[in-house]
């Protein structure tokens, strides 16, 4: 679906990304992961064009993207950030909405699409007529996800979208989300710094350091055949105590 | 859908243009402009001229109080008034500084190379004199100004053209060598009350002033001959002679008419006794020139909603004009911050221009009236909305930008359904800081003769009289707290309602 190619990014002479290929594989769960300042983030805000690479070529089912057509590309990627990126001004509708209104869809075709994303991502009807202010923080994000699966997208990217929630509205957004993607089918790029979230989402778990991408596999193989010591690092180092517990 | 955001904001600035109907202009019939300083015995001359051209047969406005020598003799020779009165002195000295004219010839020769006539003299002089509370000129045994010299520590408290001009203080410093240290700018009217009050010791005077005899001042006598013969004349446009010559033929009847005690007189009903200048100039046709004149009694109310829609034309026009255009400005400003350096740069020092300077710059380019005073008030509002409009976009957290840039939305959408909404709040805390500052200094107009609520201020100053500043000062506060009102009112149409809730916890 998207073909990153020895991509390069520097940040006021701070390398952020550096000869990266990655290849995010169409209807599968790619998390990128890593510590901060990986450059995981970057990574993600390239694909969508907020960022441009310094060199490297990015593709998008198979046709090179450009400059020229990023605002249509855009409308093809759903985007959520980690604080919902909600518009204060405008309603949870008015959020949901505002690109295909932008876009002059059917109104009909947009009210039907309103509810069935309600339903999808349990947001309560209801709750359609406020403002973010007047929402809680894991309904933010439902509306969040709601915009970024208006335009019925091929792509969906997150970047840490559960990340300022609190543990229990984090596991049930979890779930939900992960519900979400099955039913959907989407290809879905999500970065994280927690290691559980990654295992619970990813398909392909892909691990970032300085840049570099350290290992792309399956959990399975992050854990069982580590590319480099640091991953076992990685991965231990984010073991909960719990587990521990456990298995004593 | 709802009114989009920048519907909203056409809304508001239409009703704000809706005040904004200009006066219309005159008839057929050609009018003749009379003009005066701002000074009492200017008004009343004034009047009386206006007076005497409407016996004539001809319409005729009075432009009064419009501040001093050079912006009259400058809308004289531009034709946007036709008649003034002026000294002989002041054309000599002031107007014709440092070309050596001499003589009433000089001066109409002078005159007459800028289009002008005059009159002859009316009949009485007005010379510059120094005065002082009698009780001062008794203690310190002064009698003549070069008596000053043996008290150096005396406080000298000047109007501002004579501490100004050539034939004022510091010539008088020089011809005298007068050694006073201690010496300001004060306003004439104000200089008065200094006297008595004795925050100051001496003061120019005008010979014919009312208040020497009020006050019980004394005049010191100028044994060195410095103050030149002020003697008052009518300063006419040449080409009135040819365009309506009975207008000139009106203006002679007052040649030789008018003692130096009438006008003392004169002076002494408007200034002490509060007799409006309108009656006084036409009681005085009445009995010297047998002349019926009518005077038009102005009701207070009338009086005062003619200067409300003199100020609300000021206000909203320049205004609203500022609105259009510093909100692109400022929008560009924020978009492209090397250019926004030099906008807000600009803005910022036409803020720091004295705005009664800014005012008087406008003169040269659009004439006396309200067109300069409506440009140098949209000048003046400005900065605040350009600052407003540039601090509220920039303000908008850097994910939201993102986010509406993620959606796919091109700049120009950007800005029309995200940006500008989220920043409406500063935007209109901007407009509604530059209302209130447009205001305020839409008084100080009334100096180059744009009128509203300055007026009666200026009259009130002039005269003396704290009721009539109060109708010029109350009205404009008023004004203020109902600009600030209105726009605190269309905050909850502009500003959308998302942008007013407190976040719920």
């Amino acid at each position: 679906m998207i073909r990153l190619k020895d991509i390069s990014k520097t940040f006021d002479s701070t390398p952020a990304l550096r000869s990266v290929d990655l290849t995010i594989q169409a209807g599968m769960t790619t998390v990128l992961i890593g510590p901060s300042g990986c450059g995981k983030s970057t990574l993600l805000r390239l694909i969508i064009g907020l960022v441009r690479s310094d060199s490297g070529s990015v593709s998008f089912k198979g046709a090179p993207v450009t400059q020229g057509d990023v605002l249509t590309l855009r409308t093809k990627m759903g985007y959520v950030i980690q604080e919902g990126g909600l518009f204060p001004h405008l309603t949870a509708r008015d959020n949901v909405t505002l690109m295909a209104r932008y876009l002059k869809r059917d109104n009909e075709l947009i009210g039907k699409r309103l509810y069935e994303l309600a339903d999808i991502t349990r947001f309560p009807r209801d709750g359609l007529d406020r403002f973010p202010a007047q929402l809680s923080g894991g309904q933010r994000q439902r509306v969040s996800l709601m915009r970024a699966l208006m335009l019925d997208p091929d792509v969906l990217l997150l970047d840490e979208p559960l990340g300022s929630l609190d543990p229990l509205i984090r596991a049930d957004l979890q779930t939900d989300l992960k519900g979400v993607f099955q039913t959907l089918k989407k290809t879905v790029v999500l970065v994280t710094h927690d290691m559980g979230e990654a295992a619970f989402f990813g398909e392909l778990i892909v691990l970032l350091r300085e840049g570099r991408i350290v290992q792309a596999g399956t959990l399975d193989a992050l854990i069982n055949a580590p590319a480099d010591p640091f991953v076992t690092r990685f991965i231990n180092a984010q073991r909960s105590p719990l587990n521990g517990i456990r298995r004593g | 859908m709802k009114p989009s955001f920048s519907m909203r904001c056409l809304l508001s600035i239409l009703a704000l243009a809706l005040y904004a109907s200009p006066s219309p202009a005159g008839g057929a019939e050609p009018e003749i402009t009379i003009s005066s300083k701002k000074f009492t015995e200017s008004v009343i001359i004034g009047d009386m001229t206006a007076g005497l051209v409407r016996n004539a047969g001809y319409r005729a406005v009075h432009r009064k109080e419009l501040g001093g020598t050079r912006i009259l003799w400058d809308a004289l020779r531009r034709g946007e008034i036709d008649v003034y009165p002026e000294y002989t002195g002041t054309i000599a000295e002031e107007i014709f500084a440092n070309r050596g004219i001499r003589g009433e010839n000089g001066i109409r020769k002078a005159l007459t190379s800028h289009g002008v006539r005059m009159t002859a003299s009316l009949g009485f002089n007005n010379n510059y004199a120094i005065g002082m509370r009698k009780e001062t000129c008794e203690q310190l045994d002064i009698q003549r100004i070069s008596d000053l010299r043996k008290h150096p520590g005396l406080v000298l408290g000047f109007s501002n053209e004579f501490m100004a001009r050539a034939d004022g203080w510091p010539g008088l410093r020089a011809r005298y060598d007068l050694p006073q240290k201690d010496v300001f700018g004060v306003d004439h009217d104000l200089a008065y009350r200094g006297l008595a009050d004795g925050s100051i010791d001496a003061t120019d005077l005008y010979t014919t002033d009312a208040e020497i005899a009020y006050y019980g001042l004394c005049t010191l006598e100028d044994e060195l001959r410095y103050f030149p013969v002020y003697s008052a004349v009518l300063l006419f446009r040449a080409d009135l002679e040819t365009r309506s010559p009975g207008v000139v033929k009106a203006l002679t009847e007052l040649e030789g008419k008018i003692t130096e005690s009438d006008m003392i007189r004169m002076n002494g009903l408007a200034k002490i006794e509060k007799v409006p200048e309108t009656r006084v100039a036409a009681n005085f046709l009445a009995e010297r020139l047998r002349l019926k004149t009518d005077v038009r009694a102005e009701t207070a109310a009338g009086r005062i909603w003619k200067r409300t829609k003199e100020h609300l034309v000021l206000v909203s026009l320049s205004l609203s004009a500022a609105i259009l255009i510093s909100i692109p400005l400022g929008i560009a400003a924020a978009k492209r911050p090397r250019y926004g350096q030099v906008i807000l740069g600009v803005a910022g020092i036409i803020q720091t221009i004295p705005s009664l300077a800014l005012l008087v710059f406008m003169i040269p380019l659009l004439g006396i009236g309200s067109p300069p005073a409506v440009v140098a008030l949209f000048l003046y509002s400005l900065l605040p909305i350009i600052r407003n409009t540039h601090a509220g976009l920039n303000g908008i957290p850097p994910e939201l930008r993102e986010s509406a840039e993620a959606l796919g939305l091109p700049p120009g959408a950007r800005l029309r359904l995200v940006e500008l909404p989220m920043a409406s709040r500063d935007i209109l805390a901007g407009v509604k800081t530059s209302a209130v500052i447009n205001v305020g200094t839409a008084t100080l107009g009334a100096l180059i003769g744009a009128g509203g609520y300055g007026q009666p201020i200026l009259t009130g100053i002039r005269l003396d009289d704290v009721g009539l500043i109060l109708q010029g000062a109350v009205p404009s506060a008023v004004l203020a707290l109902l600009a600030q009102g209105l726009f605190e009112l269309a905050e909850r149409v502009v500003v959308p309602k998302g942008l007013r809730l407190k976040p719920v916890e």
